[in-house]
């Protein structure tokens, strides 16, 4: 069907009708262009609300111990839980379920000074993932990482709060500090969602923190994210079920009385986030409505379009058939000729606008968006979704072209 | 070559039927140069129609070359049309966006004949109509009687077995269509079988029988002789 001869009767019908082949192009490529837009401005306005309403990662579960209200196998209650890193390790049994997952050990107040300014900060140990569950993003250096964490360095991550108040304008990167009077090299500033109150924070390696404050093999919580899943409410029973497993795991372990309510704390940030999850997802929707209704209007579009040609190519057709065509010949010729400019144009579209999301998308921070961007796989699919149902679409003006009778194509006006 | 038999055509308009061919026996054999003629109205083009497998008849018998012409499918008749039947128009209907050379070499492609023999071909037939050089041009480039020459190779570019035209020299003046008569009467003398739709005697004393069409019956059928149309010009 798509032979070498018909390339070049193609070729050689677009180079000689260069306006009627613009004019496609540009509403092919227009249209695919607005849906790209179109797609990444969804994506921005998620980061966006993502962003406003997310101090934390929205699906954190924290664990804290607490103190035991009820008696068990000879304990009394009252008794104060401490959690070990034994107890982390238990809780990442579950490993393969996790995706973020750190322990925590705190110091609500840390003096921390540099040269003459100083201040009182809360100081936490914690494991690299950490980062992602406080949703804090890096400004400046790096995160707490591995191997600071397994040569017990010290190395401190402090935030935005804490830099400007002991360093104003200058970059701390480098510089020492001191903290509870030892000094601590800075590899790193970052910003939280939280703002200020979570940005008057210092982060260490856990383990400095465990020697540096004796505490020896104690943590004071951990804190683990699932992956995500769109729909909220699978998001909930997968992490109600996670959850309740891990407090099993954790009672049987500290000897905690199952019924007991007090002696371990969860707190699951989704059971909060149920609205952020309703309006991501009530933006999804909306988004995929408009995005379709573009679509639908390209395609409707281009069957127009094809709808004129052929009207417009009437007595060509006429003239063809009479010297031989045959009806699938002109399907095809009216098919292969708008694919290849649908396709040709759509792609010129796309190129386009994911260029201009490229562009100014990293520059776009605003309340309500940020960082507007499109994956490439999605606009790419569009693209060919126009491409087959433009052909689809087209098949039926090119089919009514191919049914014209040639003597009333030929007949003079 | 053509062989029809009581063909009756009618047309619907409105709610009546308007009986336009009443009937018609008819038959040319091969290397024959016809004229049909009539007044207007008198059902020329829809015969005309008819024998080239544009238009199908209601009642009677066409058999083209030995082929019965009947109940064709769409894919069937365009390859009878491609293979048996080469037209000429009064109104020339070239494609205009292509050139001179591209428009003889259409048929050709429809016959699914490999560019290069296809070009080769389309330029034999315009030297033989005396337009090699205009090959290039596109039709807008070219006068009345240089477009119905490209038409004339263009019908004869796919060897079919009879030409049609109708008025071909309807839209040209006096000398120009006598000289376009002269190449179709070069041609019918090379053997072809050629007829000829024209309400004009000159030009129908120029083929050699003219069919008389009156009310959609053929009143008349006589041979004549032939006037050369090289020595009117
Ligand atoms: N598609 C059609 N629908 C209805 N009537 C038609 C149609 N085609 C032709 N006719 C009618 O049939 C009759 C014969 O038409 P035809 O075109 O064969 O005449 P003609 O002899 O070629 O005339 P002219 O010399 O004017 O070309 C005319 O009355 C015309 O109005
Ligand atoms: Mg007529």
């Amino acid at each position: 069907m798509f032979s070498l001869e018909r390339w070049q009767e193609v070729f050689e019908t677009i180079s000689k009708n260069k306006l009627r082949t613009f004019l496609t192009g540009v509403s092919v490529a227009s249209g695919i262009f607005i849906l790209i837009i179109l797609l990444g401005v969804s994506v921005g306005m998620q980061n966006g609300i993502e962003e406003q309403f997310e101090r934390d990662a929205s699906n954190i579960i924290n664990i804290y111990p607490g103190e035991t209200s009820l008696e068990y196998k000879g304990l009394n209650p009252g008794r104060r839980i401490q959690f070990t890193n034994e107890d982390y390790e238990l809780a990442l049994s579950n490993k393969e379920e996790v995706e973020r997952k750190s322990s925590l050990y705190r110091i609500w107040n840390g003096l921390v000074s540099y040269k003459k300014e100083f201040g009182s900060y809360r100081v936490e140990g914690v494991l690299p993932d950490y980062q992602f569950l406080e949703n804090a993003s890096i400004i400046e250096g790096r995160f707490i990482n591995q191997s600071d964490l397994e040569n017990y360095e010290k190395h401190i991550v402090i935030g935005n709060r804490v830099k400007k108040d002991l360093f104003k304008d200058a970059s701390p990167i480098g510089e020492y500090i001191s903290l509870s009077g030892l000094n601590f090299k800075v590899v790193g500033v970052f910003t939280d969602p939280g703002g200020d109150r979570e940005e008057a924070r210092v982060y260490i390696p856990l383990r400095t923190a465990q020697v540096v404050y004796g505490a020896g093999n104690n943590i004071r919580s951990m804190g683990f994210t699932l992956p995500k899943v769109d729909d909220y409410e699978q998001a909930l029973t997968e992490s109600k079920e996670f959850t309740a497993k891990i407090e099993r795991q954790l009672k049987a372990k500290l000897l905690v009385n199952p019924l007991d309510t007090s002696g371990i704390f969860i707190s699951n940030n989704i059971e909060n986030t149920k609205e952020i999850y309703q309006l991501i997802s009530a933006m999804k929707i909306f988004f995929w409505f408009v995005g379709i209704a573009t679509l639908l209007a390209g395609i409707i579009g281009v069957s127009n379009i094809m709808l004129i040609i052929v009207k417009e190519r009437t007595k060509e057709i006429g003239i063809r058939k009479a010297l031989g065509a045959k009806p699938m010949s002109i399907v095809g010729m009216v098919l292969h000729e708008s694919v290849f400019v649908t396709a040709f144009s759509g792609i010129v579209g796309l190129i386009l606008a994911l260029a201009l999301l490229e562009f100014i998308g990293p520059m776009v921070d605003l309340d309500f968006m940020v960082n507007p961007s499109v994956n490439f796989n999605i606009a790419l699919t569009t693209v060919v979704i126009l491409i087959v149902a433009g052909a689809i679409a087209g098949f039926f003006p090119a089919w009514r072209g191919a049914r014209i009778k040639p003597i009333e194509a030929l007949r003079d006006e | 070559m053509i062989e029809i038999k009581d063909l009756h055509k009618s047309y619907k308009v409105g709610k009546n039927a308007l009986h336009v061919l009443k009937g018609i026996n008819f038959s040319v054999k091969e290397g024959e140069l016809v004229s049909i003629m009539g007044s207007s109205g008198s059902g020329k083009s829809t015969l005309l129609n008819i024998l080239g497998i544009l238009d199908e008849a209601d009642e009677g018998t066409y058999h083209l070359d030995g082929v019965p012409i009947k109940n064709l499918n769409e894919r069937i008749a365009a390859n009878y049309r491609n293979k048996f039947l080469g037209f000429i128009f009064q109104s020339f209907n070239l494609i205009n966006y292509k050139s001179a050379l591209d428009n003889v070499a259409l048929p050709l492609y429809y016959q699914g004949i490999s560019r290069g023999e296809r070009n080769d071909r389309a330029m034999s037939y315009l030297e033989k109509v005396g337009l090699a050089e205009w090959a290039t041009h596109k039709p807008n480039e070219l006068s009345g009687g240089q477009k119905q020459r490209v038409a004339i190779a263009r019908a004869l570019a796919s060897h079919p077995k009879v030409l049609l035209a109708d008025e071909l020299t309807g839209a040209l003046d006096t000398k120009t269509s006598y000289e376009i008569m002269d190449l179709v009467q070069k041609i019918n003398d090379e053997g072809k079988t050629i007829l000829v739709v024209t309400h004009e005697e000159d030009i129908a004393q120029m083929t050699k029988r003219i069919v008389h069409l009156k009310d959609g019956v053929i009143i008349n059928d006589e041979k004549v002789e032939q006037v050369r149309a090289i020595e009117n010009v």
